[in-house]
């Protein structure tokens, strides 16, 4: 039988979850290998090195810049006070000193002979890293981060904006088809992540971040009002660090779409449940998509396999599988055949194809790089 | 590691891009090297592989499937041939690479325009990624500057600034900025970060000074700008190669198996098809454009008159970087190209999707068209970058006559001239794989608006990259291959320069070729597309105020270059402008119909 190999998202009841949490670089460890942690848990931290602040010394004392390290006030290594006095020049016979005040608090970290230049370190900001998910600790990477595992329920989005974000699970569509409209989304939705249907609408991204909404995740979203939200076109999907007060993930794509039955099921009979959402996605070399995850009450249960669950992998006849490029993007079939020749499309390229029986009952020849699957 | 060019007959060569490693098998068939098989793998320097290695001996081996001779090793190393007669094994074996993202640089020079300008060319014809470039006067507060250093994590850092003998004063504040920003290498960890110095001699003692403090490995070579006269790019751009390979590469999975498997340095790829355009317009002394468009980036090189210069759009492209072509552009822009109805807020959603889908491929009529359209716009702003870019020297002293002082023209003109331009060589998908030859030659035409007489053709394979290595060890050989497998011809464009008047005509024409003839007249906003087969002599007469290469009106005599579409007589006029509305729809329709670019 023919063979062929696609990409597609993790939607998982239960999957073996790690999650790499690291420093931007090293620092101290805050958990034991073995330890069990809560998602909000500090797991490391660190302090990265200040702000540096740069004063051009000879040009406000104005005197030649191999005479400005005698000319401080204070020696190199020393703390000093935003305004505080750092330099004076000797004046003429004593008179007229000039004293020149530090731009900025922090240590003096040098004074050049050559150039003059007197850099003022800041003070360090500290940085502490999360758990992201409950769980235990099961690696701890030297002084760089730690490793948590956790059996969970896992859905990968395809796109999201918004960093990480904690809450319990609350449905505001019954269906995956209904739209998440302002009206579903109510006070006591603040602080949860909110599951919608097919599109998320402005009005109703609008309304979550007024309540205090965590997070959305729905089927769709459209690119004119991705772009009302974050005030620009969104050029490359490298996103994460929007601050627009909320995380949202789409799970479909762009566009009029319903979330997929089974993700919504998933996330839906989790309702209630303590759930973590990440909307950072990167799509170049190492792909990163939006998730949310759910970890599971009973971790003893063992049955949990590790990795991804059954949606990057083979396709082959009766795989389900969803169609994601336009004419028929969005649409649920499954692989009714797999011909081996490559055939000519409509554009009149030729590729390799695979014939798809959709859920009306139609048949139609699209190319096998326009598919994904979906895990059963 | 030389090799004697006399005694290299069969090459295996191979390329590792991000996703798929490309080999080649070059032999040497009656005195002459043609590309003879072409195979490929995925790219395995990722984990679970995390082993170059394993991708090139994949590629390798299914190169000797496809030629029946014996390339591998039982252990997955390239076999070498014994003896002249053996008809096992390769005589060398090369390759380049871009896998892991390729080279990330960022430069800094004193003053934006010289050598912060002369810095970041070294960089990119070195085949790097530049991703900031820092200036005394690139117009951001020093503790800006600090963060964005801070922020970026680069291969290396090439610092250059001042003239020999010159002021020492600002490259050293610029280095006291960089030094303390402490900028970590993308490889963490203990890996030191590299720092270039190329900049004015005497400032040597201090930059060494104010590098000393460790986790930075210096190297100091040559001035790039010696004089502000002159840009000395060599040294600075065999250093960025050395240390690529020595740091970058070396660090990179499985690579430093690879170094001990090539027989020439593994150059970035972007490098390796610098190299093969230059020994391309060296060798033919023509005046040469490439293009390789891609999902996130698109490079152009060009080189006129002897000088040579690449730039990459780094978020120009088809797939990654779609949505930011027409956020760049303007969808109206996009939209001029399209003869068809589409929907705005439909092709926004379809632009999206693509760019989170991106492996996805045009299976509608319809999406092909609104894709073509927006490689125009992504290739035209490529080109628009690349001119401003590719210029002459700027900061020299320039002798001026009162004509000039009536003239708008600054010191630093574009060296890229659409007349002077004598080959456009297209790669990347979006053109390569075209359904259609027709359609990459008008999309280039679009794109880059050649004028006067110009040569169209198209990397089939994308085959530059290799041959550019070659041409280090053996450049016949790489000639050879470049002329007779690496480009596919397309034909020539005629396109006198001037401004069109509608209804009046452009230019009258006369073409000869193997089995046929024509001659007629060419409108204003016509386009005429002839079949001449592989060579035709061709006299145009453009009108008064036009222009294809004499000068305005002067006839023009010479023999052209077909190829699989032929002789595409373009009577737009330059520069290039498609009216709003019903109008420039129905002329874009035509265009298309003239060119035979959608099926009936």
């Amino acid at each position: 039988m023919a063979k062929a190999y696609t990409p597609g998202l993790t939607v998982s009841s239960r999957v073996r979850y790690r999650a790499r949490r690291l420093l931007p670089l090293t620092g101290r460890i805050t958990v034991k290998a073995g330890e069990r942690v809560t998602a909000t848990d500090v797991v490391a931290q660190t302090d990265l090195e200040g702000d540096i602040t740069p004063m051009k010394m000879s040009n406000l004392l104005s005197c030649a810049p191999r005479d400005v390290p005698g000319l401080l006030l204070k020696p190199v290594g020393s703390a000093i006070a935003k305004d505080e006095p750092i330099a004076q020049s000797k004046g003429i016979f004593g008179m007229m000193k000039v004293t020149v005040k530090a731009t900025a608090s922090g240590t003096i970290e040098s004074a050049s002979d050559s150039t003059g230049m007197v850099m003022i370190r800041g003070a360090a900001q500290p940085v502490q890293v999360r758990a992201f998910t409950s769980g235990r600790v099961v690696e701890v990477l030297g002084s760089e981060g730690v490793v948590i595992e956790n059996d969970v329920a896992l859905v990968q989005g395809i796109f999201g904006i918004g960093g990480e974000a904690y809450g319990p699970i609350a449905v505001a569509c019954a269906q995956p088809g209904d739209r998440l409209e302002a009206s579903s989304i109510r006070s006591e939705h603040a602080g949860c992540i909110l599951v919608g249907g097919a599109r998320m609408t402005i009005d109703a991204i609008r309304r979550a971040i007024e309540l205090g909404v965590a997070a959305i995740v729905s089927g769709g979203i459209d690119d004119a009002d991705l772009k009302a939200l974050l005030g620009h076109d969104l050029g490359v999907a490298i996103t994460g660090s929007e601050k627009v007060g909320i995380t949202l993930v789409v799970t479909e794509g762009f566009g009029d779409i319903a979330m997929a039955a089974r993700t919504h099921a998933l996330l839906a009979s989790h309702a209630g449940h303590g759930a973590s959402v990440n909307g950072a996605t990167q799509i170049r070399a190492g792909v990163m998509r939006p998730e949310v995850v759910i970890p599971l009450a009973d971790e003893a249960a063992g049955d949990a396999h590790a990795g991804g669950g059954a949606t990057a992998g083979e396709l082959s006849i009766g795989t389900s599988v969803r169609l994601i490029r336009d004419p028929w993007f969005g649409s649920l079939g499954t692989v009714a055949a797999l011909p081996e020749q490559p055939a000519v499309l409509g554009s009149g390229s030729k590729a390799r194809v695979l014939e798809v029986a959709l859920a009306d009952g139609q048949r139609v020849v699209v190319p096998r790089a326009n598919v994904e699957l979906i895990a059963e | 590691m030389q090799k004697d060019p006399s005694r290299i007959k069969v090459v295996v060569a191979t390329d590792c891009g991000s996703t798929t490693t490309k080999a080649i098998l070059i032999e040497c068939v009656d005195g002459v090297y043609r590309q003879t098989h072409r195979a490929e793998a995925p790219t395995t320097v990722e984990a679970p592989f995390a082993d170059v290695t394993l991708g090139v001996t994949n590629s390798v081996t299914e190169l000797q499937e496809l030629s029946g001779r014996r390339l591998v090793n039982d252990d997955g190393t390239i076999l070498r041939r014994d003896s002249p007669e053996a008809t096992e094994g390769c005589d060398l074996y090369i390759s380049t690479s871009s896998a892991g993202g390729g080279l990330q640089m960022m430069v800094a020079g004193v003053v934006k325009e010289m050598t912060a300008e002369s810095a970041k060319r070294a960089a990119l014809g070195a085949g790097a990624i530049v991703m900031d470039t820092i200036a005394s006067n690139d117009r951001r507060r020093p503790h800006e500057q600090v963060q964005r250093i801070r922020e970026l994590r680069p291969d290396m850092v090439l610092i250059s600034g001042g003239t020999d003998g010159g002021d020492t004063k600002k490259v050293t504040e610029l280095a006291e900025l960089i030094a303390p920003a402490k900028p970590r290498p993308r490889f963490g960890g203990e890996y030191s970060l590299p720092i270039i110095f190329a900049g004015n001699r005497d400032a040597r003692p201090a930059i060494e000074r104010t590098f000393a403090g460790g986790g930075f490995d210096l190297k100091i070579v040559d001035n790039l700008r010696p004089t502000l006269e002159r840009e000395h790019l060599g040294p600075a751009r065999e250093t960025i190669h050395d240390v690529f390979l020595e740091h970058v590469m070396a660090h990179a999975p499985g690579y430093d198996q690879l170094i001990s498997w090539a027989d020439a340095p593994i150059m970035p790829t972007p490098g390796a098809v610098g190299d093969i355009l230059q020994a391309i317009a060296k060798g033919r002394g023509i005046n040469v454009v490439g293009v390789d468009i891609g999902g996130a980036t698109t490079d152009v090189f060009s080189v006129f008159d002897g000088s040579f210069n690449r730039t990459v759009s780094a978020n120009l492209g088809m797939s990654y970087s779609i949505s930011n072509v027409c956020a760049e552009a303007g969808m109206e822009s996009v939209l001029r190209w399209v003869h068809l109805d589409m929907d705005e807020r439909e092709l926004r959603n379809r632009v999206k999707n693509k760019m989170i889908r991106p492996t996805t491929i045009p299976q509608t009529h319809e999406a092909l068209v609104f894709e073509q359209a927006v490689s125009r716009e992504a290739l035209r702003l490529a080109y628009v970058q690349h001119k401003a870019f590719a210029t002459e020297l700027k900061g020299v002293q320039q002798q001026r006559t009162v004509g000039d002082a009536f003239s708008q023209e600054e010191g630093g003109r574009s060296l890229v001239s659409g007349m002077k331009l004598d080959l456009l060589v297209a790669s990347g998908g979006v053109l390569s794989h075209a359904p259609r030859m027709e359609q990459t030659a008008s999309m280039l035409i679009d794109a880059f608006e050649p004028e006067g007489f110009t040569e169209l053709a198209k990397d089939s394979i994308f085959m530059m990259p290799h041959l550019g290595v070659l041409a280090t060890v053996h450049e016949r050989a790489a000639m050879d291959v470049f002329e007779r497998d690496c480009l596919v011809m397309l034909g020539t464009c005629i396109a006198p320069a001037g401004t069109p008047v509608a209804g009046k005509p452009v230019m009258r024409w006369s073409a000869r070729w193997d089995g046929g003839s024509a001659e007629g007249t060419l409108m204003a906003q016509e386009m005429k597309l002839l079949r001449i087969g592989e060579r035709a002599l061709v006299e145009v007469v453009p009108e008064r105020g036009f222009d294809v290469g004499a000068g305005p009106g002067v006839a023009v005599k010479r023999e052209v270059r077909g190829g699989s579409v032929g002789l595409i007589l373009d009577g737009r006029g330059r520069s290039l402008s498609v009216p709003d509305g019903a109008e420039g729809r129905r002329l874009v329709a035509a265009w298309a119909k003239a060119l035979e670019l959608h099926p009936d």
